[in-house]
């Protein structure tokens, strides 16, 4: 059953216990001061100067060569740096998907200067990405896109609208996928390419950023309008029309990490804090439960790092770790506020308990959307198990 | 676990096992063309060190042969004998052929060893022992004057009831009364708990095994079966069962995966418990999709699905159920507190 086929993750490995150490070390430092209403952000918390220092640490980018910058490490090594963050609520989200999935498309599908002119950036801390996929009328159905790149004398003209952009108002690039061809008969797949878009120019010209305030107040998404947006020749990241196998790959980068079932860690983390040692049986139980599911994940998800690193295609087993893992992050939520008496409240001077419990239960909600919902994973799940 | 024997073992269980073996199983006749298929091949003594009687397989080839064997729904004692030659093996007992089990079982259940002159009197009821009726001897860890210990009982020290699990697989009463001679006691390397750990560690292989089973044929069921036009398996609200099924039987495997590396590296209850619950919770939700997937057909006796959910449903609560172990687990990362959480689950 090629569902269960998770290989055994990678051993211990004394290298990487000890740059976990280094890690700790540099998190009881760097993240003394910053409150657990903070550290409920996860990896949606920016802070391009602790990216910097991650970036010096050589903690970016870990996995790539070194002559981009980076640092020649194994998948293992990378995932102890990503969840020692996760865990510790770091505010990585200045570089997270420049480091996770944009990186990786560019060190497999980028030009040599492509990679050459990028790739140290990112690994530096110094450069983030958004991820220029849902339209108007292409959420779960990217294929549907719309924004159209027409080859024209000097590059490529674009037009068309994209939604839901995380951190398009400050992205240095955005990879835009979008049509640059027809769609094939019987494939509808066919005629996508990718492109790296330069943010900085862009927003010079041809493509206008309005933010889309979530309901907290926040603001993280954005609708991105592009308008006659002229990109060079040399924009187009690896072959045009091989777009949507691409976007697949890179989909396996961003569905199988430590992000996908440690967003609510800090609010087992504050649980614990509030339950004491001595919490009745029936508190010790439900936390309990939500500890072993968490080991559980934890296996998967380093199986299928373990599987990135082999080279190996392991989009079927990513699905599946999203969506178990989602579901454990909402609920920890449920859980956790049935063993507080409290009322959840953002507002300032609110308890650290009442206030990560409110962040999470305003933004648990998204964890099982972002990413591919979760309707679509299964469906992912559902074609690997031959049903579709 | 190599190929060569993952293939060796699949080919074993599915020539030996099959709706009529298991059938005659709980139906009372012990499958010993199948029992002595296995020991032929070596699997009952997988658990076993070399100078024991092993093979040289490791702990994580033992258990992968355990979760094929319950993937087959292999109605024979392989866990128990291996458990058990395990337990006298690291106690410097020697290991005999046959059928073996273990007592107790259960956690109030407790058996008393005393000095009597030169020998040992062991006495003692134990509920819910697996396959005591076919087993040529019992492994006990018993209360000793000096702490635990382990005994070897032969089956003419005890009497016995018979109880059955779910699936029909023997959980028998026995009543010892039994002198034993010296050498057929040590001192336990092992505390009752730590061996219940191994039990549950067992336990939560086999349900990896038997909810790979439930999968696949829920899976095989929804593409053969034809309703409104086409295959059931073509409809949305299937499918979405079908992946959630997917989903915790990939759970059930990292959680025999953790079980395997438990007791390959010394029982860490943390681990041990997050096994066995997960698998446990696992096994319930799965259980329920695979029998909702294949509508009454899966409530019959003909069909074959219930040769895993009622394992599943017995398994589950066997070497104690999700309540316990999570109990367990939580408890250990409420003393580690919030700093020291996260430290503990990447220590487990």
């Amino acid at each position: 059953m090629q569902a269960l086929n998770f290989t055994t993750p990678p051993p211990f490995d004394p290298v990487a216990e000890a740059l976990r150490h280094d890690v700790r070390q540099f998190l009881a430092v760097e993240m003394h001061d910053r409150t657990p209403h903070q550290r409920a952000e996860s990896w949606s918390g920016n802070d391009p100067a602790f990216s910097r220092k991650m970036g010096e640490r050589g903690w970016i980018g870990m996995a790539w060569p070194k002559r981009y910058g980076g640092h020649e490490r194994t998948a293992l090594e990378r995932y102890v740096v990503l969840e020692e963050m996760l865990a510790a609520g770091a505010p990585v989200g200045h570089h997270w998907v420049a480091d996770r999935q944009s990186g990786p498309n560019i060190l497999r599908n980028g030009t040599e200067a492509q990679r050459e002119q990028i790739l140290p950036r990112i690994a530096a801390g110094e450069c983030s990405f958004c991820i220029g996929m849902s339209e108007p009328d292409s959420g779960s159905d990217l294929a549907a896109a719309r924004t159209r790149a027409q080859r024209v004398q000097g590059g490529w003209l674009v037009n068309g609208t994209k939604v839901w952009t995380s951190g398009a108002h400050r992205a240095d690039y955005m990879i835009l996928f979008c049509r640059t061809g027809a769609k094939s008969e019987g494939d509808r797949h066919a005629g996508a390419s990718q492109f790296l878009v330069d943010m900085n120019q862009a927003r010079g010209g041809g493509m206008t950023v309005r933010p889309i305030i979530d309901m907290r107040g926040a603001h993280h998404f954005n609708e991105v309008a592009i308008g006659d947006l002229l990109l060079p020749d040399d924009a187009l990241l690896g072959q045009e029309g091989d777009g949507w196998n691409q976007v697949t790959a890179e989909l396996a980068f961003e569905r199988s990490g430590p992000d996908r079932f440690l967003s609510a860690f800090t609010l087992l983390v504050e649980a614990v804090r509030a339950l004491g040692p001595t919490a009745p049986e029936r508190a010790a139980v439900a936390i309990g439960r939500l500890t072993s599911h968490i080991l559980a994940l934890r296996r998967l998800s380093r199986s299928v790092a373990g599987m990135l690193q082999a080279g190996e295609d392991p989009a079927l087993q990513a699905a599946l770790v999203k969506d178990l893992g989602n579901v454990l992050e909402q609920e920890t939520v449920k859980v956790v506020r049935l063993l507080v008496d409290v009322e959840p409240s953002e507002e300032d001077g609110s308890p650290p308990l009442i206030a990560v419990l409110a962040h999470l239960v305003m933004t648990a909600p998204s964890f099982s959307l972002r990413g591919g919902t979760r309707e679509i994973m299964r469906g992912i799940i559902a074609r690997g198990l031959g049903l579709r | 676990m190599s190929d060569q024997l993952a293939d060796s073992a699949e080919r074993l269980f599915a020539a030996n096992t099959g709706k009529a073996v298991i059938r005659a199983a709980e139906d009372g006749t012990f499958p010993q063309a199948l029992w002595d298929a296995v020991t032929e091949a070596g699997f009952t003594a997988a658990l076993l060190p070399e100078h024991t009687g092993g093979y040289g397989t490791t702990v994580m080839e033992a258990m992968a042969l355990l979760q094929i064997a319950a993937a087959h729904a292999a109605p024979i004692p392989l866990a128990e004998t291996m458990l058990a030659g395990w337990l006298l093996a690291q106690a410097g007992l020697s290991v005999p052929e046959g059928v073996l089990t273990l007592a107790p079982v259960r956690v109030r259940d407790v058996l008393t060893l005393r000095r009597s002159g030169d020998v040992w009197h062991l006495t003692g009821t134990a509920s819910r022992i697996p396959w005591a009726r076919d087993a040529a001897a019992i492994v006990v860890l018993a209360e000793g004057p000096n702490g635990p210990a382990v005994a070897l009982l032969c089956p003419d020290g005890f009497t016995l009831s018979h109880d059955r699990n779910l699936a029909g697989e023997p959980r028998d009463t026995i009543t010892i009364d039994a002198m034993l001679a010296a050498d057929a006691v040590a001192p336990s390397p092992l505390a009752p708990a730590q061996l219940r750990a191994a039990g549950a560690a067992v336990r939560t292989v086999q349900i990896a095994g038997a909810l790979s089973r439930a999968l696949s044929l829920s899976v095989q069921y929804a593409q053969t079966r034809v309703q409104f036009g086409r295959p059931i398996g073509k409809f949305q609200a299937i499918q979405q069962n079908l992946a959630i099924l997917a989903g915790h039987a990939a759970a059930a495997v990292a959680a025999a995966d953790m079980a395997a590396d438990a007791l390959a590296n010394g029982l860490d209850p943390l681990l041990v418990g997050a096994a066995k619950a997960r698998a446990g919770e696992a096994a319930s939700v799965a259980a329920g999709l695979a029998h909702q997937s294949h509508g009454a057909i899966g409530f019959t006796q003909e069909y074959e699905l219930h040769f895993a959910t009622r394992r599943l449903w017995s398994w589950r609560d066997e070497f104690g159920n999700e309540a316990e172990w999570n109990g367990v687990v939580g408890r250990a990362v409420l003393a580690a507190g919030p700093d020291g959480l996260w430290p503990a689950l990447t220590a487990a």
